[in-house]
């Protein structure tokens, strides 16, 4: 699965791109970007959402992905 | 027990009619139990010293003589809100904004408060507190923060988002860009291309109500908030938090409130009241002025954006690029990433590009305002595709339809959008009798887009049945616009009752658990979404104790209408069992009958809208009136129209507002002008015309009843809306909001110099 990054997450210096990985869930790809990518913790920790096929999720990580999905990672988006 | 999410189509007896909401006879006679509203035994009266600088060191602060005047039981300042948020940067910013450490960082920050036997006595002793200030350079304006000459407000602030890292601090706190494609490639495609700079000034939410609480903190650690706010929840926290207290010791109760629209989502006064209340050891009540709403709470951000879009002959636009500089105040944001993310949201251009600067200035922490940050990106958007039009030579809803978003759409954020309604909302304008309404001289029609995400968010819900079959709903989001009504009809369809046999109450922190904000448009969609399920968990108990009557396994029991009934050929001679004569038997089948969810209500569908408006503007004086309104929306559902058309309208008037009228003014010396309603203008009723609504239902396939946030969109169009129709009606484009007399007079003046 390919998981795209919003161009404002930096990774290892780089803006944006995507990451292939193997992933079930949405704890699954934060899992995975944490391992490989100690300093994606910073960016949890401002605030991250999934897009999975078009729909946004912020907090629900046992959400399952399904197959051949689009995986778009995002800001976590907060309201008035 | 997990619950279907998914949205099914289905007819319903309650939901989509008109009730009147249930806290609105206690609202118009003067009953309803509002932020100051609370009173304890033994009650101090707080207030706060603020700064009368835009940017100063705190040399010193001499308490003394405040202190030794009778009455007076405490006063505090920074040193008694000491820093325990444990390198948490977000919450240390909170903890500073409450309470200067040091420096004052604009024009009313606190510094220092008093809590005294009496209003008199606490405004002597403010007086009494000796400040020492050392002025400091300062900046209020969002271009001139980001210049290399500018006083640097914060020594801690590295720009993010920037390849190389810069090395030196700036008052630049984050860079954005996101979009898709290939700009030059497709303005090189374009017969026409404009690029246009716009700025829109500092707005303030305008709730009526100022913030006001009542805190008591005992020696045991136990304490307890009375508080106007959107998420009393989340105010327990980010509280216990700052304070070091224990959460669930902690108990905040939320008054009914008097207007938030997002400026009650930050905590204020409330960790300054607790802090007084410590070390008073008597309870103390906190209520803002007005001039220290004002100053000291959430305004939204000013704003400088430059537009360049191309288009073919056709109307296809081609390319589109937005830079966005949004200012914070005094502490960092992201309120320019979200103006990156909302720009072109609206539509389909193949090759977009928004880059955003998020700026640190001298001036009060920027909060949300309904749908934060997408109003003046719009401003700036949707003027300048009225001008692609205008020199294309296409009417503008044609411009807009020709490039709107649609289900597999790449927005402009990244994903690819799922259902979404704005081409149905652009639909039901050009065909609305609005666009046929003829318009005298010197008015002009303008229509504009809008987009807001909405969010859904932690919810938790209890639903209890009485022996006589009434219901109490206790729901932990707070009413901020007629919730409880909307909550009461949904937990009525479930059940298959009348709506007037639910009593839905908002629960104080101790009687439920964590429930996020009313931010967000989330409140009917996660609050009704839990509701749905929580009543679905009684009615399997209803099921199951009606088993129980009959003597027949649950399984031969269904529910339907507000009762159950017996199904399969041994049991179908048995009568139905209503809600009420189960509830009246309950206590000998096993006792109380409730349901309850938990739920993260994720999936909140995009919000879309529409709007027309029609003004007239008086060229001897600029000044504009707004003549008709239309806000046209997809709401998803509307469980009660009533207060979606609410949402709709009060938004409208909001923009419209700040189209027209509203600006914070700083004077050179960096301080507020106008703090207060004589001089920093909202609309009231006779100002405007009735706004008109028409509401679209395109359902959120991830709501049971296809829900979507309605609260927050409806007023991210009327900039544009209002700054279009003027230049209809005048020749003039203003790009500079407020579009106030003065401006759009100098326009005018300009236009016929020009000619």
């Amino acid at each position: 699965m390919r998981v795209s990054l919003s161009s404002t997450f930096d990774l290892d210096g780089g803006l944006g791109g995507s990451v292939d990985m193997h992933a079930e869930t949405i704890a699954d790809i934060m899992a995975t970007l944490i391992d490989r990518y100690p300093s994606f913790q910073q960016l949890l920790d401002r605030g991250v959402a999934v897009s999975i096929n078009g729909q946004i999720y912020r907090d629900d990580w046992t959400q399952p992905i399904p197959a051949d999905a689009q995986v778009f990672l995002i800001p976590r988006i907060e309201g008035g | 027990m997990g619950h279907e999410q998914k949205y099914v189509d289905k007819k319903y007896e309650v939901v989509g009619t008109r009730f009147n909401r249930p806290d609105g006879i206690d609202k118009v006679t003067g009953k309803a139990r509002y932020g100051a509203d609370a009173s304890a035994p033994g009650q101090l009266v707080g207030r706060v010293l603020r700064s009368p600088h835009a940017h100063a060191s705190i040399v010193k602060i001499n308490t003394s003589k405040a202190e030794k005047l009778p009455g007076v039981k405490a006063i505090i300042t920074s040193a008694d809100l000491p820093d325990v948020t444990g390198g948490d940067q977000g919450l240390a910013d909170i903890l500073e904004n409450c309470m200067a450490r040091g420096r004052a960082l604009y024009d009313g920050h606190a510094v220092a408060a008093v809590a005294a036997v009496d209003e008199q006595t606490a405004a002597q002793a403010l007086k009494l507190i000796d400040v020492k200030y050392k002025k400091l350079p300062h900046v209020t304006d969002v271009d001139e923060a980001m210049c290399e000459s500018a006083p640097v407000i914060h020594d801690r602030i590295i720009t993010r988002g920037v390849e190389p890292k810069p090395t030196k601090p700036s008052n630049v706190a984050a860079r954005t860009q996101m979009g898709h494609g290939d700009v030059e490639a497709g303005f090189a495609e374009a017969d026409v291309v404009i690029e246009k700079s716009y700025k829109t000034e500092q707005t303030h939410q305008g709730y009526i109500e100022p913030h006001a609480c009542l805190a008591s903190v005992n020696p045991d650690g136990t304490a307890e908030l009375w508080v106007t706010t959107q998420g009393h929840f989340v105010f327990r926290n980010v509280c216990a938090s700052l304070l070091g207290l224990d959460i669930a010791k902690l108990k905040v109760t939320s008054s009914e409130i008097g207007g938030g629209f997002g400026g009650k989502t930050h905590v204020w006064v409330e960790p300054v009241a607790l802090a007084l209340s410590r070390k008073a050891n008597r309870p103390v009540k906190l209520v803002m002025g007005r001039d220290e709403v004002f100053r000291a709470t959430g305004p939204t951000s000013s704003t400088s954006i430059d537009v360049k879009m191309g288009a073919k002959k056709d109307g296809t636009i081609t390319a589109a690029v937005a830079e966005m500089r949004y200012q914070g105040g005094a502490f960092p944001g992201n309120w320019a990433m979200l103006g990156c993310m909302t720009a072109f949201a609206c539509y389909d251009i193949k090759n977009n590009q928004s880059i955003g600067w998020d700026v640190v200035v001298n001036r009060p922490k920027v909060a949300a305002y309904r749908a934060p940050s997408a109003p003046m990106a719009a401003f700036a958007v949707e003027s300048t595709i009225d001008e692609l039009a205008k020199e294309i030579g296409i009417a503008p809803i044609d411009m807009r339809l020709k490039n709107v978003a649609r289900e597999g759409t790449l927005a402009p954020y990244g994903p690819t959008y799922g259902p979404i309604g704005i081409e149905h909302t652009l639909k039901a304008v050009k065909d609305h009798p609005h666009m046929r309404a003829k318009l005298k001289k010197n008015q002009g029609r303008g229509v504009a887009c809008g987009f807001w995400f909405n969010i859904g968010g932690q919810t938790c819900t209890d639903l209890n049945i009485s022996v006589d079959g009434t219901v109490n709903l206790t729901l932990g989001t707070v009413d901020v616009g007629g919730s409880r009504s909307s909550m009461a009809m949904i937990a009525a369809e479930e059940l298959g009752i009348p709506y007037e046999q639910v009593r839905a109450n908002i629960a104080d922190t101790t009687s439920l658990g964590h429930n996020d904000m009313t931010e967000g448009s989330r409140g009917t969609f996660s609050s009704g979404m839990a509701t749905i399920f929580a009543a679905r968990d009684a009615i399997s108990v209803l099921k199951q104790r009606a088993a129980k009557m009959w003597g027949i396994t649950e399984e031969d029991v269904i529910w339907e209408n507000g009762q159950a009934l017996a199904t399969g050929d041994s049991h179908s001679n048995l009568p139905p069992l209503s809600l009420k004569e189960i509830a009246a038997k309950s206590g000998r089948t096993g006792g109380p009958i409730a349901g309850h969810n938990e739920v993260v209500a994720d999936g909140a569908g995009m919000g879309f809208a529409s709007h027309i408006c029609d003004v007239e503007v008086d060229p001897e004086t600029g000044r504009s009136t707004i003549v008709r309104y239309t806000v046209v929306q997809d709401a998803g559902k509307a469980i009660n129209p009533d207060y979606v058309e609410g949402q709709f309208q009060g938004g409208a008037t909001q923009g419209i507002g700040w189209a027209l009228n509203e600006e914070y003014i700083y004077g050179d010396d960096g301080c507020l002008q106008n703090a207060g309603f004589l001089d920093y203008r909202i609309p009231v009723c006779s100002d405007l015309p009735f706004i008109d609504t028409q509401i679209l239902e395109v359902p959120n396939p991830l709501h049971p009843y296809g829900v979507r946030g309605v609260g927050e969109t409806s007023i991210v169009p009327p900039l544009a809306a209002v700054g279009n129709a003027i230049a209809n009606a005048t020749g003039v484009r203003m790009t500079h909001a407020p579009m106030s007399p003065p401006r759009v007079l100098a326009g005018i003046d300009t236009l016929e110099h020009a000619s």
